[in-house]
């Protein structure tokens, strides 16, 4: 009954088959989308409001909350790219980062969550952010440079200096852990 | 990659098709939609409304564009141009009213389209903006028809004369439809003059629109549907904003539904209809069966909540409890479905037999709670036991085969899990891969050692401080190998902590056995005459043993000063042999005990004997006719029945084991972190943070207690088909417990360490544990004769022998026959033979396989390395001949050339870049090479020099050019 009137049918089986949810976990999505902020977001989404839930709203769900990474995630995922992102981003987030996402899919968005000037390569200013966010600026500027230098060295292919999308897929996919910790079970 | 360039090519497919269907048929599919709406008045109108509909549709199609139009400027230029060309195209239908020029401005826009594909193609530098921009033509493509179908249908009324303004469309009268209508039919001869057919017979417009279409045509309708199916199916998996996806999805179901019910000829219509309609119900029907299924899934939330809390290393636990949960599940349900469920409705009740009763001196406590917590009184003459099953062969109306059923649910519990334990094994090795090679250690640990499911600010912080250590380390590691200061004192500590765990291992395997051999001592007494603790000691000490010789190898594991990681490995292994010689030490005991009470059963065999002829010869003492004399069956004097003995010793082991295992939660977790908490406020130093602190969720050592765990339920299963049902009943309250119990009292690990890598090892232990539980079960089966009073199997000699009496009496004679000859020695050892065979060269062929892999890794790597140099050499001399092209500027061709052959060099592309640029030259990336096999037509210098074969190839490390180019040679020289 009450469920019904959120999405039509149509809606739903739309976003069955555009996402990795089913329709109970859609409807919770939902929900949980709209407690971010229930003065905007209507209970009716049959006629596709254009809602769009700010980025502090976003960042502060319990499960980004504590990640590094949050607001890369956002802004990569929202459609104006400044992390302020519509119900539409919110489940296409998720459903990325869900566990049945396979792992082509998850290591293009994580190349470009990791590329944080937008300029299609991991660079080493990007490499450095990302050591920075990662150990909460704990190493010094030497081990950092090193670091980038050592992981540039590795996962290089064609020796430009920086990561382009094939070099970080071919590095991320053989990597064990990949799979398992860049999921976000919701 | 591979994605994108299936997927790019599988839209250049559609388009092809598309632009066909545009030339020939467009009219007639206006004529389609008449033609059916022909037939009734109401129709008209709602006729009416699907044109609103479809103007809609049309509507918002247009405006998605102009937001797209945003986007990118490729589409912004093509849209432009087409709009120009929609203009032309109008006022030259005015004039002339014929299809020929519209065939030919769709010519155009195919052409059109293909130098736009190749303007999109040269920006291919960023795959993701290429794609897009396709998939905006190919949106454009869908905005174009029905824009034309507008157009068109204008273009009718203006022929007649009918002015009528532009969006006359939206004023829904009944008379304009049947205008229109009116309009279209006429219009109908002088579009379409080949195919006479569909004046005839309009119901069949649309079958008629297809066979119009040439087989090509039609096979090529049906692959372009057969790719909206697939893309359809892989939608999810693009890379794409949702609205981009939403908008695809309603495009190709639009366009399935317009193509889907025409599709198919005569009678073959209404079945491909039918096929259809039913494939739509079946997919509905998966979605909903794949929607319940994940709504089936127990704990999701609560492992979520666990997850979220302490990453995934503790979630991985609970995990595999759950699997667990879903393996015991079975087990239980074969065991209560089949074998007790059976027994208790149709088996004879319970005081009909001697085995099925309690025994006249145990009666008085037989229900005593003592007694019953003890699985022994009336739990132990219950369907809980082995002893209680009938030798009968068939009970019940359903002439059920107890014995039989009985021996294929024991063998088909441990079949059962042998399978599914391997298949996750090799599901899970599967996953992992090649994860051994270290090449990427930086790299993964860069981009990877972030767990994506923390949402606790308290094992962020802890996640964060154990990356930042491990990256030091790696950094400390890679500048100088270790510096092992005083190797000496390192190796005594360790041989030394071996040396005290061997001491602890041999410690406790010993006082198990002899705590075995006293509780003998006090059995052959008899238990009553003593207190709880002498009739618990050995299930109290094993567990004890299990609690605390743990912490104790912990304790000792500090003094090796192993790297973390390693260190856990090692405690795992000596935990896991502590459990196996406890268990085994409990085996050997057990089997002592089998034998002692096997000599008992002899005794009482021949007192029965006796006892019979006493009872016949005193009361019958001459008329042997008479009807046989009626013993209450608790009187009857019994055998020990050893199989219900060893049940109840797995029964009671599996009980004790949990309670330890809920108490030491409770007071090691639950009732520290009260303490903790609670005296916090008024102790001398800080307890929260100071010493006892709060305890850490001990995931391999949970872990392995479960895997103990299940070892004990296949070893007993067979002689207590209660304990599947007690184990499920465990795991389902430990499930709860322990996710209570962590939530609560307990803190995220300092050290978190990545759960993927070791869950094979666990699967391997369990996979050993099996092994190891099934040896005795089977041995106890085929060498050790069953009870002769007791038990599904006795009267028999072996247990097994059940199957051979099935055979004998169920089967057909020549089915035992031929059972008895392949049986035979002579055929079953050469078909061993071959197993074992087949075993070598399925392994002989995957170490080939692992083998030929690494070298290729190591190929790789070394061609890697080599291209760097390579690519270094490259550039100095790229660099240097740059000097020498700006310096004689004359002689482009012949340098060029030589720097054209190095294609997949980067860095030399780099310098190079400006020069081609101004030559107007294209150059092709690597990567790109395989979806550009046509050249740039204006390209200037590089076809003079080298035959245009060579520039398409893509195959790293070939250096297409000529031979007698000097720097090849110079190359080849410096490898």
């Amino acid at each position: 009954g009450n469920k019904q009137t959120i999405f039509t049918s149509q809606q739903l089986d739309a976003y069955q088959d555009c996402t990795y949810f089913t329709r109970k976990e859609i409807l919770r999505l939902f929900h949980r989308y709209r407690d971010l902020a229930p003065q905007l977001v209507p209970l009716d989404y049959t006629e596709q409001p254009d809602v769009r839930l700010p980025y502090e709203l976003i960042g502060s769900m319990p499960e980004l909350k504590d990640n590094p990474f949050r607001q890369r995630i956002a802004e990569v995922f929202s459609e104006d790219g400044k992390g302020n992102m519509t119900l539409d981003d919110f489940l296409d987030m998720f459903s990325v980062l869900s566990e049945m996402a396979p792992r082509d899919l998850k290591a293009y968005y994580a190349f470009k969550i990791y590329d944080f000037n937008n300029d299609y390569f991991i660079c080493k200013s990007d490499l450095e952010k990302t050591l920075n966010k990662l150990t909460r600026n704990e190493l010094t500027e030497d081990e950092v440079r090193m670091v980038c230098e050592k992981v540039i060295n590795e996962a290089d292919l064609d020796n430009d200096g920086r990561l382009s999308l094939e070099d970080f897929q071919n590095m991320i996919t053989r990597a064990p852990d990949f799979l398992s910790t860049f999921h976000i079970r919701i | 990659m591979v994605i994108f360039s299936r997927f790019t090519s599988s839209w250049k497919h559609l388009r092809y098709f598309s632009i066909e269907v545009d030339e020939g048929n467009d009219n007639e599919f206006n004529l389609y939609y008449v033609g059916v709406e022909d037939h009734s008045e109401g129709e008209k109108e709602q006729q009416v409304k699907q044109e609103g509909k479809r103007r809609r549709e049309r509507n918002g199609k247009i405006s998605g564009r102009t937001a797209s139009e945003k986007r990118s400027a490729v589409t912004k230029n093509s849209d432009k141009r087409e709009k120009k060309h929609d203009k032309h195209q109008k006022t030259a239908r005015e004039r002339r009213g014929s299809k020929t020029h519209e065939k030919r401005r769709k010519r155009n826009n195919a052409d059109e389209e293909v130098v736009e594909e190749e303007c999109s193609k040269e920006k291919n530098v960023k795959n993701e903006r290429t794609k897009t921009s396709k998939l905006e033509d190919e949106k454009e493509q869908g905005g174009k028809k029905n824009k034309k179908k507008s157009v068109k249908t204008e273009d009718v009324d203006r022929n007649h004369g009918k002015m009528k303004p532009r969006d006359c469309n939206d004023v829904p009268t009944k008379e304009k439809t049947k205008n229109r209508k009116k309009l279209e039919t006429i219009s109908e001869p002088e579009s379409k003059s080949d195919s006479e057919s569909d004046l005839e017979s309009r119901d069949d417009k649309a079958v008629g629109v297809l066979s119009s279409l040439t087989p090509e045509e039609l096979e090529m309708l049906k692959e372009a549907m057969e790719e909206k199916k697939k893309l359809m199916a892989t939608l999810r998996g693009k890379p794409w904003p949702m609205k981009k996806k939403l908008i695809i999805l309603r495009e190709s179901q639009e366009f399935l539904e317009k193509y889907e019910g025409a599709l198919g000829k005569g009678k073959g219509r209404k079945l491909y209809a039918y096929k259809v309609v039913m494939m739509k119900k079946w997919m509905k029907f998966q979605r909903d069966f794949e929607n319940f299924k994940t709504a089936c899934i127990p704990w999701e939330m609560k492992i979520k909540e666990i997850e979220s809390h302490f990453g995934s290393s503790v979630a991985s636990y609970f995990i595999f409890l759950r699997w667990m949960y879903g393996i015991n599940m079975i087990l239980f349900g074969l065991t209560f479905g089949l074998v007790m469920v059976p027994e208790a409705l149709m088996g004879k009740p319970y005081g009909t037999l001697p085995r099925k009763t309690v025994p006249r001196e145990e009666e008085a406590s037989a229900m005593n709670f003592a007694v019953l917590w003890d699985f022994g009184g009336y739990a132990k003459y219950s369907v809980l036991f082995y002893g209680y099953y009938n030798n009968q062969r068939a009970i019940g109306w359903l002439k059920f085969r107890m014995p039989l059923s009985y021996f294929l649910v024991g063998v088909g519990t441990v079949a059962y899990s042998y399978m599914v334990v391997i298949r996750t094994m090799a599901r899970n090795a599967n996953e992992e891969g090649g994860g051994d090679d270290t090449i990427f250690n930086f790299s993964w640990k860069a981009f990877t050692s972030w767990d994506y499911l923390i949402g606790n600010p308290e094992t962020a912080d802890n996640k964060f401080a154990s990356i930042t250590t491990s990256i030091k380390e790696a950094i400390v590691e890679d500048q100088e190998s270790r510096k092992d200061d005083n190797i000496h004192l390192t190796r005594f500590l360790r041989v030394l902590a071996n040396f005290l765990v061997l001491c602890c291992l041999a410690g406790s395997g010993y006082l198990i056995y002899f705590v075995v051999r006293r509780s003998q001592k006090f059995a052959l007494v008899g238990l009553e005459k003593y207190g709880w603790w002498e009739r618990n000691e050995v299930n109290m000490v094993m567990s004890l043993l299990g609690m605390f010789c743990p912490m104790l190898f912990d304790v000792i594991s500090t003094l090796e000063n192993y790297h973390p990681r390693i260190a856990l490995q090692w405690q795992l292994g000596r935990i896991f042999a502590l459990f196996l010689g406890n268990l085994y030490t409990f085996i050997i005991a057990l089997m002592d005990a089998i034998q002692l009470k096997r000599a008992e059963e002899d005794i009482v065999k021949t007192n029965m004997t006796i006892w019979q002829a006493n009872l016949y010869n005193g009361t019958v003492p001459d008329n042997s006719t008479a009807p046989p004399i009626t013993v209450h069956p608790a009187d009857v004097p019994r055998g020990p029945c050893w199989e219900t003995m060893v049940g109840q010793e797995f029964v009671r082991l599996i009980i004790s084991d949990t309670m330890t295992t809920y108490i030491t939660l409770l007071i090691g977790d639950f009732f520290r972190a009260v303490l903790v908490r609670f005296l916090n406020n008024c102790w001398c130093w800080d307890l929260e943070y100071g010493f006892p602190s709060y305890s850490e969720f001990d995931v391999s050592g949970n872990v392995l207690g479960l895997i103990f765990n299940q070892g004990m339920i296949w070893m007993g299963a067979f002689y207590a088909p209660c304990l599947p049902a007690l184990n499920l009943f465990r795991l389902h309250v430990s499930m709860y417990l322990q996710c209570w119990a962590v939530m609560c009292c307990n803190v995220p690990q300092e050290r978190v360490f990545k759960a993927s890598g070791s869950n094979n090892f666990y699967m391997a232990m369990l996979l050993v544990i099996l092994f190891l539980s099934t040896l005795p079960a089977i041995y106890t089966i085929v060498s050790i004769p069953p009870s002769f009073d007791c038990g599904p199997f006795s009267g028999k000699s072996r247990m097994f022998d059940v199957i051979q009496e099935t055979l004998e009496t169920d089967f057909p004679a020549w089915f035992g026959m031929v059972f008895s000859y392949a049986s035979n020695p002579g055929l079953v050892l050469p078909f061993l033979l071959l197993l074992v065979l087949a075993l070598y060269y399925l392994q002989s062929t995957s170490k080939t396989y692992k083998r030929v892999n690494m070298e290729l890794k190591k190929k790789l790597q070394v061609q890697n390395e080599e291209n760097k140099k390579k690519n270094k050499l490259a550039a100095l001399k790229a660099a240097s001949e740059l000097e020498q092209a700006t310096n004689a500027v004359g002689k482009h061709s012949n340098t060029d050339s030589d720097l054209g052959m190095n294609e997949n060099d980067n860095s030399l592309n780099e310098t190079q870049q400006h020069r081609q640029k101004g030559q107007k030259s294209r150059y092709v990336h690597p990567s790109q090479g395989q979806h550009n096999k046509d050249p740039h037509p204006i390209s200037s210098t590089h076809t003079t020099t080298r035959p245009p074969a060579s520039r398409s190839r893509a195959v790293p490390g070939h250096l297409p050019g000529n031979p007698q180019q000097p720097q090849r040679n110079s190359h080849s020289n410096r490898r």
